[in-house]
């Protein structure tokens, strides 16, 4: 098996969530491309876990998905409030903590 | 320069305890002083009898010192010492100071002139301070003076004797700006304040060598134990005495602020110059004869800086128009008389003694009768106004001719017997210095005949509505009896009465005769003398007197009128170098310390004003911050795991 394609993929994917949360001001689209960020260094670590032949990536990936999940929780609940009181889900907009 | 200890033995303080009628003494000191406590703490309820008190009390001390006097002239030489122990002072450690008192043979004198002539002063001060609302705080100010120099002459230990020199200092600066309201006379007593604590550095660096070296201040352990000290001690000891007595002296270079003193009172220079204050330098090097007798070099010293100061203040004379200025200016010169006397050595100390109290006696009736001229002419002081007064003012005239001639040195009078006496031991001694201290004889003939003539004869310059007129009996008084004491005052040397009198306390030195006879020097001394005056009646007897001083003349006058540039010396020396010193240090202190302190929080605060635009609430802006910092941190690891 030859890693270099996922990890070339993982990087990819990694560099769309990443240019995605710098540009993009919806948040939930940035959120989406946290997600993807976070999915794609799943994908490395289990590429990785499958190359050394031991679980530790697998592991590893699992807690990320925990994490991440829980992320979701909090994050979506804020998105929901912020949405809420603004009617924006703009990023841009929550910018009153400054300065 | 002198043999070193000439004539035997150097004389030990070794009192006897006070009994019998010398248990009085303390109540010498204790009457003025309480006439000061009263008046001063008293307040306005004593403003009626206050001066009437005041001077009631230094009479009283001077019935006292009389009575003091004849009981010691009635015991033997061996017994004229006397110590009275009144407390202890100071117990700490080996500090052990005693506020004791010392009668004896030296401080016997000192107290007849200081009470006597003091005394006369006060009287006189009745009259001349009539009008003044303040008169009894001065005459409370006049006691503490008296009292305090009569500490300093009667302490047995050089702690007493800083004690009244302070208070001297301290009520010299109240009289000198007695009159307060004058921005001249505030600055005046200040100046004579400040000048003085120079020379008082002097004086207590001394105390603590003598404390370091002696283990005691005391003159009796000092004067006892003084052989055990090396030549170089005691020349250090000798340079700082003379540091102390210069500034109360007004000798070069501490001499500034004897002319600005004359802002004070009239009563107050006779005060200061004949009886009290600048007599007391010349005390300080007599009675530490102990020290000066085996440091020859400190004796050289003293010569030199009383020579100069000899001939500084007779120039200062010479050129001031300001009677009261000229006087000052003569005060100087005699008292380097005086010091050129103790700078002699064991021969000279009794004519610095000699000519201290005889010139007590004619200063103190010269500047009394001068206040009793400027009474009548309306507080005017310059001579230039005056002219002719001896048809207006016949006593003030006839005493102050009695000061002038025994200032000058006329043959009888009081100031020629301690004049010569000095000039001929000078001459024994020290040519150089007998020759110079004829000459100073001579200009001191110059400058008061031309003072005389300018007051008391040529033609009238008065002022448009003065009227002169003679002073009242209570001014007139005093100045009679201290004409008399300047014309009699000659006859302390009768028999060298002074000479043997002072041996005890002063040394006896073994006679040497002048290369010259006696005679011949005090008829040379006195060709000098009319010479001088002769010169002073060309410039001013002869022509009439401008109204206002020439402006046109000889760099010698100018120099003269600007007390040959004391004033400068010390302004260019000390007090613009102070000046910039102090603004240097403010300067350093705002910008630098300070600005050390404000600048750090400052800069800080500016930096972070600019740093803090970084949170600028975008999220997004945030999220580009975090992944530089990642690709950083991942570039560092690589390069190390690279390298």
């Amino acid at each position: 098996m030859n890693i270099t394609a996922y990890i070339v993929l993982s990087g990819i994917l990694f560099t769309i969530g990443c240019v995605g949360v710098l540009t993009r001001r919806n948040a939930i689209v940035v959120f989406m491309c946290v997600e993807l960020m976070l999915n794609a260094s799943n994908l490395a670590l289990v590429a990785f876990s499958r190359q050394h032949g031991n679980l530790d990536g697998q592991v590893a990936a699992f807690f990320v998905m925990v994490v991440a999940a829980a992320e979701v929780v909090v994050g979506l609940a804020i998105i929901m409030t912020i949405f809420r009181t603004r009617r924006s889900a703009s990023v841009d907009d929550a910018s009153l903590l400054k300065y | 320069m002198y043999a070193f200890n000439e004539g035997g033995a150097i004389p030990v303080v070794d009192p006897t305890t006070a009994d019998g009628v010398f248990t009085l003494l303390w109540l010498v000191v204790a009457l003025p002083l309480a006439g000061a406590a009263i008046l001063l703490i008293g307040g306005r309820r004593t403003d009626r009898w206050g001066h009437l008190l005041g001077t009631a009390l230094p009479i009283g001390s001077f019935v006292i010192s009389l009575v003091l006097f004849i009981s010691l002239l009635g015991r033997g030489d061996d017994e004229r010492q006397v110590m009275q122990h009144l407390y202890t002072w100071i117990e700490v450690g080996h500090l052990n100071v005693g506020m004791d008192l010392l009668y004896d043979q030296l401080s016997a004198l000192f107290l007849l002139l200081i009470t006597g002539v003091g005394s006369l002063i006060h009287i006189y001060s009745i009259g001349y301070m009539a009008h003044d609302p303040r008169r009894r705080r001065f005459f409370g100010y006049l006691n503490l003076f008296v009292a305090a120099m009569l500490v300093l002459v009667l302490s047995e230990n050089y702690l007493g004797l800083f004690l009244g020199w302070e208070g001297v200092g301290l009520a010299s600066y109240l009289l000198i700006g007695f009159w307060q309201h004058k921005p001249t006379a505030a600055a005046a007593a200040k100046k004579a304040f400040v000048l003085n604590r120079v020379g008082d550095m002097g004086l207590s660096l001394a105390i603590m060598m003598f404390f370091v070296l002696f283990g005691s201040t005391s003159f009796h352990v000092i004067s006892e134990a003084a052989g055990n000290a090396s030549e170089k001690q005691m020349t250090i000891l000798g340079l700082l005495l003379l540091l102390g007595a210069c500034g109360k002296s007004a000798q070069f270079p501490l001499q500034a602020w004897l002319m600005d003193a004359m802002e004070g009172p009239t009563p107050v220079s006779a005060l200061i110059h004949a009886a009290t204050m600048v007599t007391a330098g010349v005390y300080l090097i007599v009675r530490s004869n102990f020290v000066f007798d085996r440091a020859p070099d400190a004796r050289t010293v003293v010569l030199v800086v009383a020579l100069i100061s000899l001939f500084w203040g007779a120039w200062i004379g010479c050129a001031k128009d300001d009677i009261k200025k000229s006087l000052a200016g003569s005060t100087m010169s005699q008292i380097g008389y005086m010091m050129t006397a103790a700078g002699l050595g064991v021969a000279g100390y009794p004519f610095a003694i000699f000519h201290l109290l005889t010139h007590g006696f004619f200063k103190a009736d010269l500047f009394l009768s001068a206040g009793s001229v400027m009474h009548g002419m309306n507080d005017d002081v310059d001579m230039r106004h005056y002219g002719l007064l001896r048809k207006a003012m016949p006593v003030t005239f006839l005493t102050f001719t009695m000061g002038y001639l025994a200032i000058i040195g006329f043959p009888g009078f009081s100031g020629f017997w301690s004049k010569d006496g000095i000039i001929e031991t000078a001459l024994s001694q020290n040519i150089l210095v007998g020759v110079l201290a004829a000459l100073g004889a001579g200009v001191t003939g110059f400058y008061m005949t031309r003072m005389m003539l300018m007051t008391f004869f040529t033609d009238k310059r008065w002022e448009k509505d003065v009227h002169p007129h003679e002073s009242p009996t209570v001014m007139t008084g005093p100045l009679v009896v201290l004409a008399a004491l300047a014309v009699f005052g000659g006859l302390l040397i009768l028999n060298d009465w002074i000479v043997d009198w002072l041996s005890p306390v002063t040394g006896t030195a073994p006679h040497e005769s002048p290369p010259i006879p006696a005679l011949a020097i005090s008829a040379i001394v006195f060709v000098l003398v009319l010479a001088g005056a002769a010169v002073a009646w060309l410039v001013v007897g002869r022509q009439a007197v401008p109204r206002t001083a020439p402006t046109q003349v000889s760099w010698v006058t100018r120099a003269g009128r600007e007390e040959v540039y004391g004033n400068v010396i010390n302004d260019t020396l000390v007090v613009d170098p102070g000046r910039h010193l102090t603004a240097g240090v403010l300067a350093t202190d705002r910008y630098v310390v300070d600005g050390a302190l404000t600048g750090g929080p400052v800069a800080i605060g500016a930096v972070a004003g600019v740093a803090r635009r970084a949170q600028n609430g975008f999220v997004r802006s945030y999220a580009l911050s975090l992944l530089g910092g990642a690709l950083i941190v991942a570039l560092a690891l690589l390069a190390v795991n690279l390298a």
